[in-house]
């Protein structure tokens, strides 16, 4: 369990954190989700004792370690581009932590093969590092991690360096891997799927401050602000409200509260088609319907449309 | 592909050419010159008492130099990359200062702190300690003219590996030496090796800051370079001939032993 309280950070004029407060429950898998520059990796970092915070506290487990340096806070950390020790083997940089911890040789092997098949490198035990795939390096990054028996597990954005299908399937496998080793885990990500599909409870930061803290699902339906309902989904701006383009509703003749638009475009994305619309006063939006809904309503570039909220967006909190 | 052939084999013969007719012939020149008047005859001038003294004294002014000069140098290195603090850029430039003066002014300037009139001079002379013109000084130049190799090599290496790997190390629980011991010291390895090879071959070499303060007394206070000069001077080609093979082969003798400790697989 982790609790941070009013933590604030500066690189100079630049504030990057803020009076930031935030509470991540014991065995969670919580994602720090947020533009770039938005302070979310110095938080995490500040979590870990690789930064310093120049005001607020950290406390871990009940105790206090705002002062304790990161050799001594317990913590498994990766790091986006893998930090391998590049003159070691994958079987000797995952058994770096107990090694310099002074754990009995035999403990450490028999610790070091079971985490090795755990990641599904038993394989590459003796290759090193420049000889393995990304992915491969950043399984091996949370191998040696989760080598040490951390408190909590720390992630910045450990995916952001790997090919698209790659990403997913270690994704898949991280959310595995936590229902065995329920490690209370963090993990950095500016991507909202990424965090939407993982994370238990996503907190949103924007410029220093965190925006909104919740399950994904509260985070996409009754978003706080603006912000947070632009970075959680695609929106259309209709009538100076953000709609998402799924709560948007075409039809072919005028009804009461519906804008009249041209179709400039229609997408077709497999299940789903996008239409995008242009309204009378020149502005452009898009509407995500099924197909069956498109078929349905015959529409051509060109023709014009009715279009309105499909129901009442939530009221913004 | 096939029109860049003859142009890629011309530059080949170029490049060969040029490092023949630069370094190898010359260096050629010196060992058969050597070996002329036999190797009996080489065998004793490198025997003499001022030859082993010669020899001696230059290894000894290396060994104090290259180990001090490897172990400051590292440090310079992570301090001027690592640290952030006002003094870094000043640090940064006045350990090339060695590379910039010349010699001949490194020499005088010890004097000016160490010689009889010196600001040390009269505290030395009560003491009863002799620097200029003493063995003391000899190392003192050669540990001031290598300052700069093994920061210059290593500073850059620094730079390129990044605080990642050493952070990492930081999470798993290394303390600041097992760090360094585990992590850095294995990552700038070859920028720490090829610094001490320069340092040695600068060690071994050096000439003009060491001739300045020397004396050169036959047997007390001669390096193998000092040596050369000398018997050259005095007519005796040969004797400075199998003098010179001498410094040649410890300098091959130095790269041979980096070329040794081979890259490992991490590289491949």
């Amino acid at each position: 369990m982790i609790s941070l309280t009013g933590v604030t950070k500066r690189f100079g004029d630049h504030v990057a954190l803020e009076e930031v407060s935030l509470e991540v429950p014991e065995g969670s898998l919580t994602a720090l989700l947020g533009p770039s520059g938005s302070g979310k990796s110095t938080l995490l970092r500040i979590i870990a004792g690789l930064e310093a915070p120049d005001a607020g506290t950290v406390v871990i487990d009940g105790r206090d370690q705002t002062a304790v340096p990161a050799q001594r806070r317990e913590i498994g950390f990766v790091f986006q581009h893998y930090a391998a020790f590049k003159h070691l083997t994958v079987r000797e940089n995952v058994a770096f932590g107990p090694r310099v911890r002074r754990r009995p040789r035999a403990e450490v092997a028999e610790r070091v093969d079971e985490l090795l098949g755990l990641v599904g490198l038993s394989a590459y035990r003796d290759r090193y590092p420049a000889q393995l795939s990304g992915g491969q390096r950043q399984r091996m990054a949370l191998a040696r991690a989760l080598a040490v028996e951390p408190r909590l597990l720390l992630l910045d954005e450990p995916f952001g360096a790997l090919d698209a299908n790659v990403r997913a399937e270690l994704r898949r496998w991280l959310l595995e891997l936590h229902e065995q080793l329920p490690v209370t885990t963090v993990i950095v990500t500016h991507d909202q799927e990424e965090a939407m599909e993982l994370a238990g409870s996503i907190a949103v930061l924007h410029e220093g401050r965190i925006a909104q803290t919740g399950p994904p699902r509260e985070l996409y339906e009754r978003p706080a602000d603006d912000f947070v309902m632009g970075f959680l989904g695609p929106v259309s701006q209709l009538a100076g409200r953000l709609v998402r383009p799924h709560d948007l509703r075409i039809t072919p003749d005028p009804r009461e509260g519906a804008a009249e638009a041209m179709v400039t475009r229609v997408v077709h994305l497999g299940f789903e088609v996008r239409v995008e619309l242009v309204l009378g006063d020149g502005v452009a939006l898009a509407v995500q319907v099924t197909r069956a809904e498109a078929e349905a309503l015959e529409l051509r570039a060109g023709d014009i449309v009715w279009v309105a909220p499909d129901r009442t967006p939530a009221p913004a909190r | 592909m096939s029109a860049e052939r003859p142009a890629r084999l011309g530059l080949r013969v170029l490049a060969l050419a040029y490092l023949g007719a630069l370094l190898l012939v010359p260096v050629g020149v010196v060992l058969y010159r050597t070996l002329e008047p036999g190797i009996g005859a080489v065998w004793a001038s490198l025997t003499t008492p001022a030859a082993i003294h010669a020899f001696q004294l230059t290894m000894t002014a290396a060994l104090v130099a290259v180990p001090l000069n490897t172990v400051l140098g590292i440090l310079a290195a992570l301090v001027i990359v690592r640290g952030r603090f006002r003094g870094r850029a000043l640090l940064d430039t006045v350990i090339d200062l060695p590379f910039a003066i010349s010699p001949i002014v490194v020499g005088l300037s010890l004097i000016f702190v160490y010689g009889r009139t010196g600001w040390l001079g009269d505290a030395l002379a009560r003491a009863g300690i002799q620097i200029i013109f003493s063995w003391p000084a000899i190392v003192l130049a050669t540990v001031f003219v290598t300052v700069p190799f093994v920061a210059r090599e290593v500073a850059p290496v620094l730079r390129e590996i990044g605080t990642e790997q050493e952070q990492a190390a930081a999470t798993l629980g290394a303390s600041s030496w097992q760090t360094f011991r585990r992590v850095t010291l294995p990552a700038i390895r070859w920028g720490v090796a090829y610094g001490v090879v320069l340092s040695t071959a600068r060690a071994i070499g050096e000439f003009g800051a060491v001739s300045v303060v020397s004396g050169h007394i036959a047997g007390q206070t001669e390096t193998l370079t000092l040596l050369v000069q000398e018997r050259f001077e005095n007519f005796n080609v040969a004797g400075a001939y199998a003098a010179s093979a001498l410094l040649a082969v410890i300098a091959l003798c130095t790269l041979l032993a980096m070329t040794m400790i081979k890259p490992r697989k991490e590289y491949a």
